[in-house]
């Protein structure tokens, strides 16, 4: 009876164009495309699992949670950065093949891993951490309107999505980029740093904030839907001020 | 009890030059919308109001630059669209030359054009006589006295 029961679930083949590098056998990237069978519930990232555990093991690339929140599998999917496992299949156009790249602007190790320390350096020089000066006997009291002011800039997750989409950064590679803008924001902003003054000096760098030509591709590249340009406004008006 | 000591954890990068990049973003902001008043403000007064453009010729031009108010708006129109535009060139010069050497040669030969032309465009305003004394009367306009 259970069997009568089961409906069948529409399936369709799309065709995934994968960037592939391996530093040991190619001297230069090359696109490989593969047909895999997907329902209207797969992401990207369902895809490229298929395309790993059941066609080519070789192929590499990174993902940690799977949902959204560690921020492992950013790539460039069609043109556009984007975390593979946020990213529904039925929601590309599957009558197209369906390009992965990996994210621009930082160096290929394979297929779709980059090196991010460049990416985690410059998050380490905006000291992305709480400076106060006080002993902390107890918390650190905020009144919910305060909270707010930072919120947004709370929810990166250090995929790089923004900073690789940013066209300043592809070319120059010393750029902070908005990612480490956005976390500098998250403390220059909280009512309970102190480093503010720090941070803006730090930023207000011939590689810092005013490399930022407002293009808006960061804001648009954020798998979490931070204003990145937006909290990046605001840090330059802080230097102007010279405060928070 | 013990004793808590918080370390400061990091000191701010010393700084290895100089920034003006603050204060060329700010002057872009500035020079921007003025820019727009003083072009915009310009091109209606030459073309459109009174005779509209068949009003310009040598005479016009001679007699806007009679009157010391036009020669300063000629002057700020000059002096702001060069340094915006030789700035914003600049701008796209450092992100997109990768050789040092390259970026320098640009940026000075960017920078030469524009004290050049700012020089020359300067001289003209504050300079300029439509009937200089002692010309050959048949190349001077028709409005000068040694005609």
């Amino acid at each position: 009876m259970a069997n009568a029961a089961a409906p069948v679930i529409d399936s369709f083949t799309v065709t995934l164009i994968i960037r592939r590098f391996n530093p040991e056998v190619d001297s230069e990237p090359k696109w490989v495309d593969y047909d895999v069978e997907m329902y209207g519930t797969d992401r990207v990232l369902d895809a490229l699992h298929k395309i790993k555990w059941e066609q080519d093991g070789s192929l590499t690339f990174r993902r940690s949670c799977a949902h959204g929140v560690c921020g492992s599998d950013a790539m460039r999917i069609n043109g556009r950065n984007r975390l593979a496992c946020k990213t529904l299949i039925k929601d590309l156009d599957i009558s197209q093949p369906i390009y992965v790249e990996p994210i621009k602007g930082l160096p290929v190790e394979k297929d779709l891993i980059v090196d991010m320390n460049p990416f985690y350096q410059a998050y380490k020089d905006i000291n992305p951490f709480l400076i106060a000066s006080d002993k902390p006997t107890k918390e650190r009291l905020q009144s919910p309107e305060d909270r707010a002011r930072y919120d947004d800039t709370t929810k990166c997750i250090l995929c790089a999505a923004c900073t690789t989409s940013c066209p300043v950064f592809w070319t120059d590679g010393q750029y902070f980029g908005p990612a480490a803008i956005v976390n500098a924001h998250r403390f220059i902003f909280d009512s309970r740093d102190e480093g503010a003054e720090l941070r803006i000096d730090i930023l207000n760098d011939k590689e810092g904030v005013w490399r930022c030509r407002t293009t808006f591709n960061c804001t648009e590249a954020c798998p979490r839907g931070i204003e990145v340009t937006k909290a990046i406004a605001e840090v330059k008006q802080a230097i102007l001020r010279g405060r928070a | 009890m013990m004793s808590v000591i918080i370390e400061t954890p990091a000191k701010p990068r010393t700084r290895k030059q100089a920034n003006l990049e603050k204060y060329g973003w700010l002057f872009m902001r500035i020079s921007g919308p003025l820019l727009v008043v003083l072009v915009f403000t310009h091109l209606v007064v030459n073309l459109v109001v009174g005779d509209g453009i068949k009003a310009i010729d040598f005479a016009f031009v001679a007699g806007k630059w009679a009157d010391p108010f036009w020669q300063v708006w000629d002057l700020a129109m000059l002096w702001l669209a060069l340094i915006h535009g030789t700035n914003g060139m600049r701008t796209i010069v450092n992100d997109y030359t990768e050789k040092t050497k390259v970026r320098l040669a640009l940026g000075t030969t960017l920078w030469a054009v524009c004290g050049l032309l700012i020089l020359l465009g300067t001289l003209v305003i504050f300079t300029f006589d439509p009937c200089p004394a002692g010309a050959n009367p048949d190349l001077l306009a028709s409005f000068c006295p040694a005609q």
